[in-house]
């Protein structure tokens, strides 16, 4: 829970966070160090100085600096936490379901865990969604279109395989589609960054929610186009929001954007954790008001209710979480955290 | 001379030459030079006419076709310089390294360079697609110092190439894109003759006052978009290779409207539309 500084208390869900494995141990090659180094770049040149962590840290975490940085330090209510296989990388995988699911254990009521899977897998991969449904009953996936498998250096959400996987999870209820588009990894000869494809499945799936992260912002200006025209497009602000730091008059701009284009139903918190943890986000993002000449520009206003859809209402309609009774909840069954 | 292949010859004007072609190569994705971002890291000529440029990006994760796109303008913009015979550009520490210095250095397609994977078409999609966003930001930058210099939406929307040439912009960034706009502008075919209108949409439909608003703001998602990767590609470069940190920045410094980054004087980003300094190449280690 966040208090603000009037004493007002706003229910927090951080919609994209990782329980990742990134270190030496677990690099099964070069590309395994280069994509946690790459993180490590996000992480220090976004983060305020005392926010930063060591590259020993940084690479690997326990489930209870985890728990102490969402929801002690942090003033998270709930997080969504994102799959990430990555096994031609890691030898574990960066962050299988049973290592979230296992992490998740430690506090219930308090996690999202998320699925993952690739349609390249093709009869396999429907079989793996059906598995993620009974034995954790995921609410939703996340998908990295970029990722390597073999020779492939990346798929396109439109492709046969994709459709056939979407048309499952749109059978099991699986409603809510995370789909990395942005900076990291990447398809080797196709548009890496290319958000049409959004386009196509949104239309052709009213039964899901397709939550872009980091707002394709590599093409925030496609996406925004997009989600105008999608109703179930949504955008996760990871990425995005760090720059509320270092560049807030950027930050302003394309909050400014999204809040025109897309709206402020269709915007989710994310703090990318261990990218950045979400005090710092949370404070500085209640606290921000876009500058007066770009609200006149823009013609839009972050108001506190929409600061309030943003941080957690919005994921609370996307996963069917009443927050009132969830308060209610989370009251009744402390945090049980190990000292630092 | 045989004895001093390594040596540079022709003194500062050659190697002045060679950067500044290299200036003119741009990161498609921000339409920023490449030499401003801190990609280049070193720029040699032997006395054979061979260029060395060493080259570096934000990530080792980086586009490997927008890498691709920017060597392959290395190799031709430095090729048209009457004194080099050979372009080695030389990608360091990137995924596909190997696979682009070699495709660089036997002057082979995208397609060709990476025919070991399962890639399909050509680049010249992408560039279209960069080609596109250039256009806009630029025509964008050139509207905008025009209606600081208070022209009308009336004015603008009818003004023909010959007053576009005309016109001296006091905005620096309107300025620096003026000519970069025109280059596209005929690149393009979307204006020949100094009666075409000097402002239309990248179809080559013609403005008006009515659709000018509208226009405007389309244009403005692409200039924040280019401006947000520009910080972000910077902000990493620096965290990579730990030359120039990003200075902290106060959230609300009182001259912040000089500067879309939010920084201000030093404190700019250097990426940003109202950019002050230019970058000044210097001697890079070894990576």
């Amino acid at each position: 829970m966040y208090t603000t500084p009037d004493g007002e208390e706003v229910f927090i869900i951080d919609g994209h966070t990782h329980f990742w494995d990134g270190s030496p141990e677990n690099q099964k090659n070069i590309h395994g160090k280069q994509f946690i180094d790459c993180f490590y770049g996000y992480h220090s040149s976004l983060s305020p100085k005392d926010k930063l962590w060591t590259r020993e840290q940084f690479a690997k975490y326990s489930a209870d600096k985890m728990y102490h940085d969402l929801f002690v330090d942090g003033p998270d209510d709930m997080a969504i936490v994102q799959s990430t296989y990555l096994k031609d990388f890691y030898k574990n995988g960066f962050n299988t379901i049973e290592r979230n699911h296992e992490m998740a254990q430690g506090q219930p009521g308090r996690f999202i865990v998320n699925g993952a899977y690739d349609p390249r897998d093709g009869e396999e991969a429907l079989e793996y969604i059906h598995f993620l449904k009974e034995t954790y009953d995921v609410k939703g996936v996340k998908l990295y279109t970029a990722e390597w498998k073999g020779e492939s250096r990346g798929w396109k959400l439109t492709d046969p395989n994709s459709y056939r996987c979407l048309e499952l999870c749109q059978k099991l209820g699986i409603t809510n589609v995370h789909i990395h588009k942005g900076p990291t990894i990447i398809p080797l000869d196709k548009d890496a960054f290319d958000v049409h494809d959004v386009d196509h499945v949104a239309t052709d799936f009213q039964g899901l929610n397709f939550i872009i992260e980091h707002c394709g912002l590599p093409r925030l200006d496609d996406f925004c186009w997009i989600a105008v025209q999608e109703t179930n497009v949504y955008g996760g602000l990871a990425v995005a929001l760090p720059f509320i730091h270092s560049r807030p008059r950027y930050f302003a701009e394309v909050i400014s954007e999204l809040l025109f284009w897309v709206g402020e139903d269709k915007l989710l918190f994310g703090s990318d954790y261990a990218i950045w943890t979400p005090r710092w986000l949370v404070e500085k993002f209640w606290n921000f008001e876009i500058p007066e000449d770009i609200k006149q520009e823009h013609g839009v206003d972050l108001t506190k209710e929409a600061k309030r859809k943003i941080l957690g209402l919005n994921a609370a309609r996307l996963y069917n979480i009443d927050v009132e009774a969830q308060k209610v909840r989370l009251k009744n069954s402390p945090l049980a955290v190990a000292a630092e | 001379m045989g004895a001093m292949d390594n040596t540079p010859i022709g003194g500062d004007t050659r190697v002045a030459a060679l950067w500044d072609g290299l200036s003119r190569v741009m990161d498609p994705e921000l339409d920023e030079s490449i030499v401003d971002l801190g990609f280049v890291t070193d720029v040699s000529l032997d006395a054979a006419g061979r260029v060395d440029v060493g080259f570096r990006l934000p990530t080792y994760w980086c586009s490997p076709n927008f890498a691709f796109l920017m060597v392959d303008d290395i190799a031709r913009e430095l090729a048209r310089l009457p004194f080099v015979r050979e372009v080695h550009p030389k990608l360091h520490d990137h995924m596909a390294s190997d696979e682009v210095n070699r495709g660089a250095h036997l002057g082979l397609s995208f397609a060709e360079t990476f025919s070991a994977f399962e890639v399909s078409g050509t680049l010249e999609d992408l560039r279209e697609t960069f080609h596109r966003k250039a256009f806009q930001r630029r025509q964008e930058a050139v509207i905008l110092g025009l209606r600081r210099a208070g022209w009308s939406n009336a004015a603008i929307v009818s003004a023909d190439l010959a007053t576009l040439d005309r016109v001296v912009l006091e905005d620096e960034e309107a300025a620096r894109q003026k000519p970069r706009y025109r280059e596209l502008l005929l690149a393009r075919a979307l204006a020949s003759t100094p009666s075409d209108r000097a402002f239309v949409t990248l179809e080559g439909a013609p403005l008006t006052e009515v659709t000018l608003p509208a226009h405007m703001r389309a244009l403005r998602a692409v200039r924040i978009n280019m401006e947000a990767n520009g910080a972000l590609c910077r902000g990493l470069l620096d965290a990579r290779y730990g030359e120039a940190p990003a200075p902290e920045v106060p959230a609300h410094e009182p001259d912040h409207a000089a500067h879309a980054c939010g920084g201000g004087g030093k404190a700019c980003c250097g990426g940003c539309a109202r950019q002050v300094s230019a970058f000044q190449p210097t001697a890079a280690p070894d990576l």
